[in-house]
């Protein structure tokens, strides 16, 4: 994988709304960010209610992302381009699902709704009706996905990138900061991970640096590329951002996403958490 | 202690009144409005950046301009990007609320 068959600029987007067997698909984190204005022709999906299972803490099963994907009217030829606000976070995440159910043609939009609206290119309210599809995923990829029992073995032995702020990684905050301090797990991060905030990798318009930029960033802290690498961060979705530029954009190999991260293992017993900087 | 939720990464609304029941007493919320020529700036991203200059979150203000942030007592900086320009505003703050306009220009 590389930048080239990943990614794709605001400009690109806009000259390619029309184009067939492209589908534009809009996953925020703010979920009622769609109804405001989106994209011409882009369909949303809700990270919330219709990636994640609404009984278990897990993701939909393969049936059930079937069904959703042909609901929005998305067939397995098609090439999904992925855009969302909070500088992708949750398109990335979505970019990361997509691959892991195995739909292979895939891009982000390189700086998402942010860059777009700074941009000051249109947004429409209409809600575009495509037709039903028949589509078939595969079974998840778990090349790509971690679970914890691996996060634990992976201490000391392979590389753990924490990708949360310095404040959150410290144990100082337990939530990035536009959201109340509040949850019940503790603090700190999982011994011998590396704090490579998601940020780092992007500039202030929610663009990815460039490829010799982010090789740097990783290099600089000591990623050693001779081994298998886990991404975490709260919730899984920063750590997807993180995942796209190792495992998509500078091409690592065996690169996976903790989605359980630290609302996991921050909650789990008998396993080991550092505080402090790590440094 | 709110119950630890799976969905709880999601952008609350930035609504101009302090939400009721926010707990003020061990947290500092950092909260004001983004400007330009004193009129309010909606749909700017808002950042919240510590003291080393490293993000630490990021909100869109309301069509009021209003954004906040929920933090720890220490030095931060309110970084603010729109079509109308940039901008930022360091503060000190300890545990309370804390008021802080953000001004942007081209």
């Amino acid at each position: 994988m590389s930048r080239e068959q990943a990614l794709v600029t605001t400009d690109w987007a806009e000259q390619h709304l029309d184009t067939p067997g492209l589908v534009f698909v809009e996953v925020d984190e703010d979920t009622t960010a769609y109804d405001g204005g989106h994209l011409p022709g882009a369909v949303r999906i809700n990270w919330k209610t219709e990636l994640q299972d609404a009984v278990r803490r897990d993701f939909v099963d393969r049936p059930g992302f079937e069904k959703l994907l042909s609901e929005k009217g998305i067939s397995n030829d098609d090439t999904v381009v992925l855009y969302g606000g909070n500088n992708n976070w949750f398109a990335a995440y979505a970019y990361w699902y997509f691959k892991l159910y195995g739909h292979q043609a895939v891009k982000l939009i390189d700086g998402g709704r942010k860059r777009w609206e700074l941009d000051g290119r249109p947004l429409v309210t209409e809600v575009p009706d495509r037709p039903e599809t028949s589509y078939t995923a595969q079974e998840q990829d778990l090349a790509i996905r971690a679970f914890r029992d691996e996060v634990v073995a992976a201490i000391g032995t392979q590389n753990l990138i924490d990708v949360r702020s310095p404040d959150e990684f410290s144990g100082k905050l337990l939530a990035p900061a536009h959201l109340p301090q509040e949850a019940a797990q503790r603090g700190g991060h999982i011994p011998t991970a590396l704090n490579v905030p998601w940020s780092k990798a992007a500039n202030e318009d929610g663009t990815f640096k460039s490829d010799a930029e982010l090789a740097e960033l990783y290099a600089a802290v000591g990623l050693d590329d001779s081994k298998d690498t886990i991404a975490y961060c709260r919730i899984g979705e920063r750590s997807s951002h993180s995942w796209f530029v190792l495992s998509e954009l500078l091409g690592k190999k065996n690169v996976k996403n903790y989605d359980g991260s630290w609302t996991e293992y921050g909650s789990l017993i008998g396993v080991p958490v550092e505080t402090g900087s790590g440094a | 202690m709110a119950p630890l939720t799976a969905s709880s990464c999601a952008a609350p609304e930035q609504t101009v009144e302090l939400p009721e029941g926010t707990n003020t007493t061990d947290q500092a919320v950092v909260q004001g409005r983004v400007l330009a020529d004193a009129a309010p700036v909606g749909g700017a991203f808002v950042r919240l950046l510590d003291a080393t200059g490293e993000f630490t979150a990021e909100v869109v203000s309301s069509p009021e301009g209003v954004f906040r942030f929920y933090t720890a007592p220490g030095t931060w900086t309110v970084r603010a990007l729109s079509r109308a320009g940039s901008g930022q505003a360091d503060l000190a703050v300890t545990t309370g609320v804390f008021e802080v306009d953000v001004p942007v220009a081209r």
